[in-house]
């Protein structure tokens, strides 16, 4: 975004004479209270980006406690590709003083500092931003008229920021209706009385604080599809039912819960089911039930509950069963941040339970990705017989990104469990092939049903303690998942093919790493990009695509633990023997910002022109190594 | 993945389930065990009610009773300790279809699968669960069960038991458990008829068998054995027939009725104890849910309700 070049705008009636100046995205941090709705102003601004074809994205925190409370909303909108919701705001709305004092350090220097005048006295004389006072309480009761309260005060702020940034007033005024529309009529005419009160106030009030968006290349847009605006976990939910899943259970924990609100909602209009169960306990073990029944079936938690379904998940690869465990992570351990980001259950997901446990674990990369990866890992369990772990995170889970709507008639799998009789030499676990179960209520022409099973077993699943099966078992349980890594494609790179450094991702960390790359880029430095969906098994190549790089750089949310690497960095080292792999992790809760991942690279490789571009010497750099 | 070439001609529809058809591995219980006795019951009661054989589950957690899905060849499984209800309310749930029979012993059901036992029963999920009492752990060579009484002595209370018991029948009845009954591994008719009751209920019936451990716990239900000497109480259901007799025989509608027979001193009465046939099944209210979503979707296609669903989220 351009920087304002006026330090002050908040005087008089001075009309508006400059022409707005074009932007590439602007970041607008909203700080507020819970209640006062600046989630909802969030998401009409992040579904106009939509529906204009801009790319979106947002960024909110939610306190932990149960009635309200200090509340954010930060969106990024622009024209191109938006991949983080920006390291720091071009823009902050304060409601209230203690919004201001906690907010007001994310505010970019020369950036815009929007506040409410009836509620919140800035530092004075602070020259780093425009601070533009606004009577946002006033003006809503002004325009709201009489009833002398401030509801309205997140419209009245949604029509200021149409007219600063140019906004589609006719598309937002939809979206106000549509969301409003099917409570009564006074609520839709005192919501856009609100907003033409927040619309007209800068013609007036400010001198050229006018903005308007880059025009969109839309033959960058080519799939013909309209975009779609939704966060992570509705579109993993809706990723599932495109995937054929009718059957799920699960207990209540955020930030997993409205997944399976979601699908309690839905699934009963698609002829399926979720039940909500006593326990996380019970909730895994319903689900492997509806899946023993044919019916692949999604149970899903934050990390504690994952830790509790650990048994089941155990029983579920020894009996070779297909199931979807989603586990949206959280800060851990313990109830930790449960309203932060973390990406610390990696090594639970792949090496949790007891015993030799082989299965696999994907990764979302953003809200979109987490639509097709629901789709990703249906094949996958039904294909290799096998529970599969979806990796989402809080960032994803919550915030609202826009992406074209998905090509359903070619996406769509039928749901049909498969009943058909069996034939005479059918085998529940047979030596060599994939287990294909026969669910329950499927004949088997020999007249001998199988018993599916915790216990070691025979190829007929009947319990046995022979040493040379458990060997050949527990090879087939591994087999198939090698079989699996083997027909993965190779991962998406990006940037330098070869070179000083490759950065590798997984998970939501993709788009503060796909950007810091181009930073890194643009510095001068040779380097790559790499991201990983497929988590466990690795997919194929990366042996070689490691070789090309001085330095592999993992960057990911969680701790360095007892040997400095965290998580993934520990497993790709283990993997490949590699020295070269190095880790850059934090845990303070929050997504990676871009400059946070651009010094975690500088730390580890020598190059002044990367010191150079984040205005850092070596030297300090290493001090505060 | 289907096998439509068939390698022996299957048998004949309608062709009657036997013992012999249900029989499968040799059961691994010690000799004398009262568990015998229960799967010899259940194979007369899987004869008598003549289900489809591909549509009968036999599913079960932990423990020496657990073992049970091996002995019957029917579709079945062995889950983990205390588990097998919550897995076996996904089988009914998952396929109106079957007939999905758990069985489990007092540790399973009382202690690590306590809150299982309650949930699945207040939903009425339409299943039937035998629990093979011994009132001591067998699999893992004798520790104190849920039901194990004051005084009675194992490995981790070699002074003999101090902790309340669980009073069963009380416990079962407190769940919200539609069909209720009590019954004895030496008493193989009266199981069947418990059983087969229990199978024929609409909801969640549960059939609590006394089954002595020989190994661990001999003699443990002497008192209701009338050969050694103890006393068969039967319950006396009401017939509804006007006869001044009728007015002292137990109404198994009555749930006050039930509470008091399960307050009866050691070793109390066999029977039914309570059978509620108002109440719906999960899988009722469940089947009721979709079907009005259904029409308020206007049977739209999975596809169309997809489209429609982002259509509104552009």
């Amino acid at each position: 975004m351009v920087s304002p070049n006026t330090p002050e705008s908040t005087s008089g009636a001075v009309p508006s004479s400059s022409a707005p100046r074009a932007i590439h995205d602007v970041v607008i941090r909203l700080a507020g209270n819970s209640q006062d709705g600046i989630q909802s102003v969030g998401g009409f601004l992040a579904r106009l980006a939509g529906r204009s074809d801009q790319d979106v994205m947002t960024y909110m925190t939610i306190p932990s406690t149960i009635s309200g409370g200090p509340s954010i909303f930060q969106v990024r909108m622009g024209t191109g590709d938006i991949l983080s919701s920006g390291d720091r705001a071009d823009m902050l709305v304060a409601f209230y003083q203690h919004s201001y004092d906690a907010h007001i350090g994310s505010l970019r220097p020369g950036g815009v500092l929007l506040y409410d005048s009836d509620h919140v006295t800035p530092v004075e004389g602070d020259n780093r931003f425009t601070q533009v006072a606004v009577p946002i309480t006033s003006g809503t009761v002004e325009a709201v008229g009489g009833a002398g309260k401030d509801k309205g005060k997140n419209i009245y702020i949604l029509g200021l920021i149409a007219r600063v940034f140019d906004l589609d007033v006719q598309k937002l005024a939809a979206l106000i209706k549509e969301r409003f529309g099917g409570k009564n009529e006074d609520i839709v005419r005192n919501a856009m009385l609100a907003f033409d009160g927040g619309y007209a106030w800068p013609q007036n009030n400010l001198r050229d604080l006018f903005y308007r968006f880059e025009a969109i290349d839309l033959a960058t847009r080519a799939s013909g599809r309209p975009q779609v605006t939704m966060d992570g976990n509705q579109a993993l939910a809706y990723g599932l039912l495109a995937a054929g899943v009718r059957h799920g259970a699960g207990y209540p924990i955020t930030p997993w819960s409205s997944i399976m609100e979601t699908l309690r909602t839905e699934l009963p209009k698609y002829g399926g089911l979720f039940v909500q169960c006593e326990d996380e306990i019970a909730a895994i073990s319903t689900a492997i039930g509806f899946s023993y029944t044919g019916h692949l079936a999604i149970t899903g938690s934050a990390g504690p509950g994952l830790s509790l379904k650990m048994e089941a998940l155990g029983w579920a690869t020894m009996a070779e069963m297909p199931l979807i465990v989603v586990n949206v992570q959280r800060g851990g351990p313990s109830t930790g941040m449960p309203t932060n980001v973390e990406q610390s259950d990696l090594m639970q997901a792949i090496y949790g339970s007891h015993g030799d446990t082989p299965r696999v674990v994907l990764s979302p990369k953003n809200v979109e990705d987490c639509f097709y990866i629901a789709i990703e890992a249906c094949r996958i369990a039904r294909t290799y017989s096998t529970p599969v772990i979806i990796l989402s995170d809080m960032a994803l889970a919550s915030r609202i990104e826009a992406f074209d709507e998905p090509d359903f008639p070619k996406l769509m799998v039928d749901p049909k469990a498969d009943l058909s009789d069996r034939g005479a030499d059918f085998k529940p676990y047979p030596l060599d092939a994939i287990t294909r179960h026969a669910p329950a209520g499927s004949k088997i022409a020999s007249g001998k049903y199988p018993t599916v099973t915790g216990l070691e077993h025979d190829e007929l699943g009947h319990p046995t303690g022979s040493s040379k099966l458990h060997t050949q078992m527990t090879a087939k349980r591994r087999e198939k998942i090698k079989k699996l890594g083997a027909s993965l494609p190779s991962p998406e790179l990006n940037g330098d093919s070869a070179g000083e450094v490759l950065l590798v991702t997984w998970g939501s960390t993709w788009g503060p790493g796909l950007e810091a790359l181009k930073r890194i880029n643009t510095a001068g430095v040779k380097a790559g990009h790499l991201h990983l969906r497929h988590i466990h098994p690795l997919p194929n190549g990366l042996e070689e695509i490691f070789k090309r790089y001085h330095k592999i750089v993992v960057a990911e949310i969680n701790d360095e633990g007892l040997y400095g690497y965290g998580q993934l960095a520990m497993m790709l080292r283990a993997r490949y023997a590699n020295p070269a792999i190095v880790s850059v992790a934090k845990t303070d809760g929050l997504t990676f910002k871009v400059s946070e991942i651009v010094a975690g690279v500088a730390k580890h490789i020598e190059s002044a022109d990367l010191d150079a571009s984040l205005g850092v010497s070596r030297q300090s750099a290493l001090a505060k190594n | 993945m289907s096998s439509t070439v068939l390698a022996t001609p299957p048998a004949p529809a309608g062709a009657p389930l036997t013992k012999k058809i249900l029989t499968a591995d040799h059961p691994t219980w010690c000799p004398g065990c009262g568990d015998f006795a229960v799967l010899a019951s259940f194979y007369r009661v899987l004869e008598k009610l003549q289900y489809p054989h591909e549509k009968i589950v036999t599913f079960a957690g932990i423990g020496c009773s657990s073992r049970f899905p091996y002995f019957v060849n029917t579709h079945g499984g062995h889950y983990i300790h205390g588990r097998a209800l919550p897995f076996a309310a996904g089988i009914s749930l998952g396929n109106e279809d079957l007939h999905v029979f758990v069985f489990g012993g007092d540790g399973d059901g009382f202690s690590i699968g306590g809150n299982h036992l309650v949930h699945t029963a207040r939903k009425n999920v339409n299943l039937t669960y035998v629990i093979m009492d011994n009132s001591v752990y067998g699999l893992t060579k004798k520790q104190t069960s849920p039901t194990s009484p004051i005084g009675f002595k194992t490995k981790t209370d070699p002074t003999g038991a101090i902790d309340q018991p669980i009073n069963p029948m009380r416990t079962l009845l407190n769940t919200g458990a539609t069909f209720v009954a009590r019954s004895h591994a030496t008493q193989v008719n009266h199981m069947t008829e418990m059983m087969l009751r229990a199978a024929k209920h609409p909801g969640f019936s549960v059939v609590e068998i006394l089954s002595e451990c020989v190994e661990f716990y001999a003699g443990a239900f002497d008192s209701s054995i009338p050969r050694k000497g103890g006393t068969w109480s039967l319950i006396a259901e009401k017939k509804n027939d006007g006869t001044p007799e009728d007015a002292d025989r137990h109404d198994v509608t009555d749930e006050v009725a039930a509470f008091k027979l399960a307050g009866q001193a050691w070793p109390g009465s066999f029977g039914v104890f309570y059978e509620n046939n108002v109440r719906k099944t999960k899988n009722v209210l469940e089947a009721e849910l979709v079907t009005k979503a259904r029409e308020r979707t206007k049977n739209a296609t999975d596809l169309q309700l997809l489209q429609a669903t982002f259509a509104k989220m552009r």
